[in-house]
């Protein structure tokens, strides 16, 4: 077993320590180290992307990085959208439209969507299912999550 | 959503029914709070892994696990020699039987291994690294054997057999012969010479369909603690924690009290969780090793040792009239079990005429064990298959005779009283008022303009069963009430059951508290499968409400001073000459007229009610590629009353774009090693936001019957036209009739090529 290494990172906002072997992936110890379980394990090969966390404002899979990659990094997942105890316009959104049925794909699908609407405000709907093609969901047929990602960017104007 | 629907059929008016509210569990999944399976941890906490075999098919002659017996941090290592003695029992589990017996070996092998994938050993270790660790140092002893995985090989009389102790059951004596093929199932009316013989036109087709899965987007997780006192805990992610407790009892036969299933949020399902896979094994681990084991599937494992569900040989035969009048029907469905006998035969016997009236018919269904995981459940399970043959033999016989597909259809559909093949006569179903509304839609009334794009349509039909379901509920003083539900809620069934509790008493759904509890605290409750929830459960809660309504009627009366009967009840305003108060007031006065308010109801709705969908596609093909694009598709489907239209139409969505991934791109790729090739989610394409469009809904409200606000099951229909309406779009497209799935480019190509 290869030793562990200390790494310090930005998550939500808040600097967190943490130990993780080089082999742990950056979802692995979200999870099972730091209790972040809003990230979700799909596929574990980044296909589905149900562990979409935010590394320095990008979407990423975070079943893909290594934890050690994060060291001095900023990541913000599902865990740190709402603030103040308040929902986001996005979250409201996808409450709203009906916009999941089971939910594990949710986090994954709220965090794409944060960082395309903070780079595109008024994105279509070809760049929205163009950017969120990375997230599998199997219940909606994706209908009401292209609305309320629709209703998230109106509600913004 | 389209702007006519629903399309009531109904002058029953309702407060809460048919409104939107939020879902109540909807803040915890939008900020990461849910629990989900694999959320759950537990002091102490060890992981476990699987060592699955390499070969589709084995003789086990030993299994050495010396060496990873020692590797530091490994804790227990189990293997089928673990199972107690098991019986040949059957269980009936919601979706379809299982036998015990067979159910044991799935978990964990023994003898022999039936296909690749299928588990033959299980570690807990400290963490889930070292169990891997482990399970590459266990060394199994194989003798591979010759392996089948295509029904009609497995069919042969010269087929590797994969049970020598299996026989055909059938209306006939079984033959003495080992064989693959456990079931014939034979229906007959009417005289199907004679029909034949009347018919001006007739059309015959063989079709085939590849092995799909279910692909919930979270794997199967399980952790399981048996205790010290003899208790065993599970937190699983299942679409039945009472199955969940039945099965696992069974299997390690202890008594269904000794075992607690607690059921988690559940990522998906679709019918694929409701057999165990990961709860026993976990359990016998951590008998072993004294500790709590958490069991976490990885995708491929999900894919080559999960059920997906059948790959099919079906030959269908139809003749008409000049007219259009339908004459006789004949079938023929081979459907693959997987490794082990009991697939989705049944209902797709069941399902593949059950659209029409057919005078003369003949069905014949067979169920076939090849060498892949155990086929189960997928939403309407076998129907898909059976109506991607039926609905395309149909549509060819439409354009024959110059028909329009939807008047065809309106002319031979099954209404009010029309018996289907296998016996069962139909009450009030909407069939004939989804045809309508698909005649008047919008989508049907726009023409389909532009070079390689063709339009299909395509009807679809599945059950709802009944099974039991229990609830219980509790008042609160601030006038809210508690609802405790054993149904495990995957696509927003706690809101759709509150609301027919909230209906009945007449408060608002958001009062309404609803719970998925555990199995020691609330009654029996079958699975969240077959369409049943809305339906059953929300039953049980109607009935909930019709005995608090009571008590609380009893109450008003006790502070009024007059006879329950003369107490008024209007929604939640209860008078008595000029005093009135409402449910509110009373909740808050209730302490002190005597004991808390509670309810508890049970249900358990016998026979089925009936689903009918209609589907509208226009596709483009490429030339060169082959590549069918989505251009507008319209799901119309009957739901009875739409308890929640935005979960009705979300069913109605996403059923819709499996049954698009079934059509066109989703299938086992096997190689000639009988090896599944493509097990991750890359590779196994299901659709994604960008290969679908928008999915319009209609939803139809002709009121079933046999429920009390007129509800129908909608989870599964609006899977089962899509593959048959996309065939005829691309016929109309193309030219090319494709009788087999996936109609991906390379299988769409060769046969636009060979035009």
């Amino acid at each position: 077993m290869a030793k562990k290494q200390l790494i310090t990172a930005i998550i939500n906002g808040e600097e967190r320590e943490f130990a993780c072997e080089p082999r742990q992936s950056l979802l692995e110890v979200l999870r099972d180290s730091l209790q972040l379980t809003g990230a979700k394990e799909g596929c574990n090969n980044g296909n589905c992307g149900a562990c979409t966390v935010l590394l320095n404002g990008e979407p990423v899979v975070s079943c893909l990085v290594l934890a050690v990659e994060a060291e001095g990094a900023k990541i913000e997942t599902v865990e740190g959208i709402a603030a103040g105890g308040q929902l986001q316009p996005l979250q409201q959104c996808f409450l709203e439209g009906a916009a999941l049925q089971c939910g594990v794909c949710t986090p994954g699908f709220l965090m794409t969507t944060k960082a395309l609407l903070e780079r595109n405000p008024h994105p279509t709907e070809e760049e929205i299912r163009f950017q969120l093609a990375g997230n599998l969901c199997r219940c909606t047929g994706y209908d009401k999550i292209v609305r309320a990602v629709q209703a998230a960017a109106e509600g913004a104007k | 959503m389209s702007d006519n629907s629903p399309i009531s059929y109904s002058d029953k008016k309702y407060k809460v029914l048919g409104t939107r509210p939020v879902r109540h569990d909807g803040a915890d999944k939008v900020t990461g709070r849910a629990q989900y399976g694999a959320d759950v941890q537990l002091p102490g906490m060890t992981h476990g892994k699987v060592l699955r075999s390499p070969h589709p098919h084995a003789r086990i002659k030993g299994i050495d696990t010396s060496i990873a017996e020692k590797i530091d941090g490994v804790y227990a290592i189990a293997t089928g020699e673990d199972w107690p003695d098991l019986i040949d029992k059957v269980a009936e589990l919601g979706e379809g039987a299982v036998n015990l017996h067979d159910l044991a070996q799935n978990c964990l092998a023994v003898g022999k291994a039936l296909y690749k994938g299928h588990a033959i050993a299980a570690v807990a270790a400290r963490n889930v690294h070292i169990a891997e660790e482990a399970i590459a140092a266990i060394r199994v002893d194989y003798e591979v054997l010759p392996a089948v995985t295509c029904v009609l090989d497995a069919m042969k009389e010269d087929a590797p057999i994969l049970h020598p102790g299996l026989r055909t059951e059938t209306l006939d004596e079984p033959s003495d012969q080992p064989t693959n093929i456990d079931r014939h199932i034979h229906f007959e009316t009417g005289d199907i010479d004679a029909g034949f013989a009347a018919a001006d036109v007739i059309v015959e087709k063989e079709y085939k369909t590849a092995t799909v899965h279910q692909a919930y987007i979270e794997p199967q997780v399980s952790t399981a603690l048996w205790n010290e006192d003899g208790h065993l805990k599970i937190w699983t992610s299942t679409q039945g924690a009472f199955t969940a407790r039945q099965q696992t009892a069974e299997l390690l036969q202890l008594p269904v009290s000794k075992v607690t299933v607690t059921p988690c949020e559940i990522g998906g399902g679709f019918g694929g969780k409701i057999p165990v896979y990961l709860e026993p094994v976990a359990a016998i681990l951590s008998r072993k090793c004294g500790r709590p084991v958490k069991m976490t599937m990885q995708r491929d494992e999900v894919f080559e040792g999960t059920g997906p569900t059948p790959a099919t040989f079906m030959k269908v035969k139809l003749g008409a009239t000049r007219d259009g009048k339908l004459t006789a029907g004949q079938a023929y469905l081979a459907y693959e079990s997987g490794a082990f006998p009991g697939g989705m035969i049944g209902p797709g016997t069941m399902c593949v005429f059950s659209c029409v009236e057919l005078p003369n018919a003949v069905v014949d269904g067979y169920d076939v064990c090849v060498n892949k995981p155990k086929t189960q459940p997928y939403r309407a399970p076998g129907a898909t298959q059976a109506a991607f043959a039926f609905e395309s033999t149909f549509n060819e016989l439409a354009d024959q005779l110059k028909i329009d597909p939807i008047e065809i259809r309106q002319m031979n559909g099954v209404k009010e009283g029309s018996q289907r093949v296998d016996g069962p006569v139909y009450p009030r179903i909407g069939y004939l008022e989804c045809l309508d509304a698909a005649q008047k839609s919008a989508h049907w009334n726009t023409p389909l303009e532009g070079p390689n794009r063709g339009r299909g349509v395509a009807a679809g039909y599945w059950f709802n069963i009944g099974m039991k379901s229990s609830v219980s509920a509790s008042i609160n003083p601030d006038g809210t009430i508690h609802l405790l539900e054993g149904s495990t809620d995957i696509g927003g069934t706690r809101t759709s059951i509150a609301m027919q509790l909230a209906e009945t008493i007449g408060i608002p759904a958001e009062d309404v508290l609803p719970k998925v509890v555990d199995t020691d605290s609330v009654g029996y409750t079958d699975v969240t499968g077959g369409s049943r929830t809305t339906f059953a459960t929300g039953m049980a809660a109607h009935k909930v409400g019709l005995d608090l309504l009571q008590q609380l009627t009893a109450r008003v009366a006790f502070l009024w001073e007059c006879e329950p009967n003369e107490v008024q009840v209007d929604g939640d305003v209860y008078r008595y000459r000029s005093q009135q108060m409402t449910f509110k007031e009373l909740a808050a006065k209730l302490p002190e007229t005597g004991d808390p308010v509670i309810g508890r109801a049970s249900v358990s709705p016998e026979g089925s009610t009936n689903g009918f969908g209609v589907h509208i596609v226009d596709v483009e093909v490429d030339p060169d590629t082959a590549k069918v694009t989505i251009l507008r598709y319209t799901a119309i489907q009957d739901a009875g009353k739409a308890i929640h239209p935005s979960y009705v139409e979300g069913q109605m969505q996403g059923g819709a774009v499996q049954g698009i991934g079934w059509a066109l791109n989703e299938e086992y790729f096997y190689g000639a090693d009988h090896k599944m090739r493509n097990a991750s989610l890359l590779d196994y394409r299901i659709p994604t936001c960008l290969d679908v469009p928008m999915i319009d809904t209609i939803i139809v409200e002709v009121p079933n019957p046999a429920h009390p606000f007129g509800v129908r099951g909608v989870g599964e229909t609006p899977i089962v036209p899509p593959p048959a309406a996309i065939a005829e779009a691309i016929y109309q497209a193309t030219g090319v009739r494709m009788t087999e799935l996936p109609m991906s480019p390379p299988r769409l190509w060769k046969a636009m090529s060979q035009r």
